[in-house]
């Protein structure tokens, strides 16, 4: 059980008072984020990277994770009293969060989005706490083919799992790849793809990406819609509070069932927007009532919640064991990483345990800590929802622009920012995913690294990706997920597949 | 990457034109790495894969992906002639791109605070239809709290602008 004594460990190193007022001020801030249309996990923890600079990593990232659960609690709450999810992965809450407000039940749909995400949020944290030490072991034998696979696999699962055109996908993924590339080769030390412009030297900063792509993009895009807030008000009192807890077990089967699906999404890069989809389908078909799923149903706010939650957090496994994000937030997170000096992967349980397990132990207080704050504070998060679009549109430039200048104190950055911004409103238009972009622009240079290094050591040819069993499986599976889209056809027509439900609704991301 | 600022004057453009230049743009980008990447060495150098080897690959997927997505909008099934945007969407999108890229603009000259000051008020008046007076109280408390979060408690310097307007205060 040493799981239990590090876990111990981690808890002594969080457990100091400035530690606790960052993790309440990363919970409100996230929720803020959350809930303001154009700032989402990724692009609020984007922009505050640069004030956690100065701080110790172990305070820096409790601050920044506890801004991601804040951000997932806050999705829920737009998405229940208001029907505008907030974040992506919150628009299969609206199916029956919205109306069970309409029906004057907003207090007990709260209480149970925010009662199911803390559940799966906890589910993830046990299964991280076992399964991340196992899975930084195993890593620890892995050479650069290994690793190089095991990127492959992660981009590879995109197009197999991911929803929409292949090539967009492909696209997206390769123009990531490409932006890396930008700037200062770290073998060779050559300068590439620069074409001449000295200020590309420095190359694309995936920061500055994120602000734009969700950001600004978002911003776009909701000015488009020409939003008009009309709510539902919300109150919760102690007494709502405990009648939806004593509902809840009842449905314990769904929980369950939610926070596994979740967990699987996760841990592979799904992402929390198809687990909270898959997981909403599911329960609809397993329930009993489930006609009456999209009519106010407690069940259809259970399941996708308790997904979300679950996959936003074990997202946070791949890029702590292996170095390799399974989300854009935890994209950012890892970029994070880097700043302050760690290298993420397997040795970071080895060399950094105060970090690693401080990180941990955050995540169980953190959910605990926001689940308290969200119930208490819904009315005041509701208010500021009320605040005309006109007055938070501009603010929210300016953040973006404040956010984007800060990485790196360059003018130019605010510029490509506002050029991302055109991008990601474009791509979100076009159904061009954002997420495998992010994850190529972060991820690049390291799966570039391990693609070198194994051609270094098979002198250029292939088949070192199929050198072990290990390595091959791995590869193998890759290239399964990259065709997956011909291979599905295929199937399809041997055996016509039954057509699925809510693809119409489902955002790309 | 792709402007659609034309469609003002046509009318309404239909998705699969947006589709197409995207799609082309996807291209000519794969086509510049592409040429990047060859004369950086994309082969076998004597010490290992050169520079642009990774690039290279990289270069080719795009130029994939363009061609099937540029194929996939004018030729096949899947071809959406659904308006992109119609023309009170694009006049509300716009209404807050360009004011968006003249406020960078005025970052550059005159600083952060100062620019963003006069665009969240401006903002306020012309789209909200604020009173002047609410809308300079707005934006004023607003960079007065940024001012104080980031120079005085977080210590992270912000642009000032060529010309430093601020610098009168010691800032």
């Amino acid at each position: 059980m040493d799981e239990f004594s590090a876990l111990f460990h981690g808890f002594s190193v969080i457990l100091t008072p400035m530690n606790l007022l960052l993790m309440l001020v990363g919970i409100l801030l996230g929720v803020l984020i959350g809930v303001l249309p154009g700032l989402g996990g990724a692009n609020g923890v984007a922009i505050l990277l640069p004030l956690t600079f100065t701080m110790s990593p172990t305070s820096a990232i409790i601050m920044l994770s506890c801004i991601y659960w804040g951000a997932l609690f806050g999705g829920a709450i737009t998405s229940i009293l208001f029907n505008i999810p907030g974040e992506p992965w919150s628009v299969a809450t609206t199916f029956d969060g919205y109306p069970m407000a309409q029906k004057g039940q907003a207090g007990a749909a709260l209480t149970t989005a925010f009662t199911s995400s803390f559940v799966g949020a906890f589910v993830a944290v046990v299964m991280i706490t076992f399964l991340a030490p196992l899975v930084a072991k195993f890593a620890l034998k892995f050479g650069p083919p290994e690793f190089f696979a095991v990127y492959l696999l992660t981009f590879c699962s995109f197009v197999g799992m991911g929803k929409g055109s292949p090539f967009k996908i492909l696209a997206s993924m390769a123009i990531g790849f490409a932006l890396a590339a930008v700037g200062m080769d770290t073998v060779t030390g050559q300068l590439r793809l620069t074409f001449g412009i000295p200020d590309l030297m420095r190359g694309f900063d995936f920061l500055i990406a994120v602000i734009g792509l969700f950001g600004i993009g978002e911003i776009l895009l909701s000015m488009e819609e020409g939003l008009a807030f009309s709510g539902k008000s919300a109150k919760i009192d102690p007494r709502v509070v405990w009648q939806t807890w004593k509902q809840l077990p009842q449905y314990w089967v769904t929980s369950v069932r939610s926070a596994l699906v979740g967990i699987w999404m996760g841990i592979t890069p799904g992402g929390a927007t198809p687990a909270s989809f898959m997981s909403y389908g599911l329960a609809k078909k397993m329930s009993k009532s489930g006609d009456n799923f999209g009519k106010g149903q407690i069940e259809g706010v259970i399941a996708p919640e308790t997904a979300a939650h679950a996959a936003g957090t074990s997202a946070l496994l791949p890029m702590l064991a292996l170095g390799i994000p399974g989300s854009p937030t935890a994209a950012v997170l890892l970029g994070g990483l880097l700043i302050w000096g760690l290298q993420p992967g397997p040795l970071l349980f080895v060399e950094q345990k105060d970090f690693v397990w401080g990180l941990i132990a955050s995540m169980y207080l953190g959910n605990l800590v926001g689940l308290l704050v969200v119930l208490t504070t819904v009315p005041l998060f509701a208010s500021i929802l009320r605040i005309p679009f006109s007055i938070i549109a501009p603010v929210i430039v300016v953040i973006c622009a404040i956010g984007a200048y800060t990485v790196h104190s360059a003018m130019l950055d605010v510029w490509l920012m506002l050029l991302f911004g055109l991008i990601g409103y474009l791509f979100k238009k076009l159904d061009y995913p954002l997420a495998p972009l992010v994850l190529a622009l972060v991820l690049g240079d390291k799966a570039e690294d391990s693609l070198r290094q194994a051609m270094l050591v098979s002198q250029g040819s292939m088949t070192i990706m199929w050198s072990n069993p290990l390595v091959g499986s791995i590869t193998t599976l890759a290239l399964v997920m990259l065709f997956w889209p011909l291979l599905s056809r295929l199937l399809a027509k041997i055996r016509p597949p039954k057509a699925k439900a809510f693809q119409a609704e489902q955002p790309v991301d | 990457m792709a402007h659609n600022e034309d469609s003002a004057d046509e009318g309404v453009v239909s998705t699969h034109k947006v589709e197409a230049i995207v799609a082309i743009l996807v291209l000519l980008f794969g086509l510049g790495v592409l040429y990047g990447s060859r004369t950086l060495g994309s082969g076998w150098t004597s010490d290992g894969p050169g520079p642009g080897y990774f690039p290279f690959y990289i270069g080719l997927i795009l130029c994939i992906s363009g061609a099937g997505t540029l194929l996939r909008a004018l030729y096949f099934g899947d071809r959406n002639t659904e308006p992109f945007v119609d023309r009170a969407q694009l006049k509300r999108v716009l209404s807050v791109l360009l004011p968006a890229v003249v406020y960078v603009f005025m970052v550059q000259m005159v600083g952060l605070y100062l620019a963003s000051t006069v665009y969240i008020a401006l903002f306020m008046v012309i789209l909200g239809h604020y009173s002047w007076f609410k809308s300079a109280g707005v934006a004023v408390v607003v960079n007065a709290l940024f001012f104080f979060m980031f120079e005085v408690w977080f210590k992270v310097p912000l642009y000032k602008g060529q010309f430093n307007p601020l610098s009168v205060f010691g800032y």
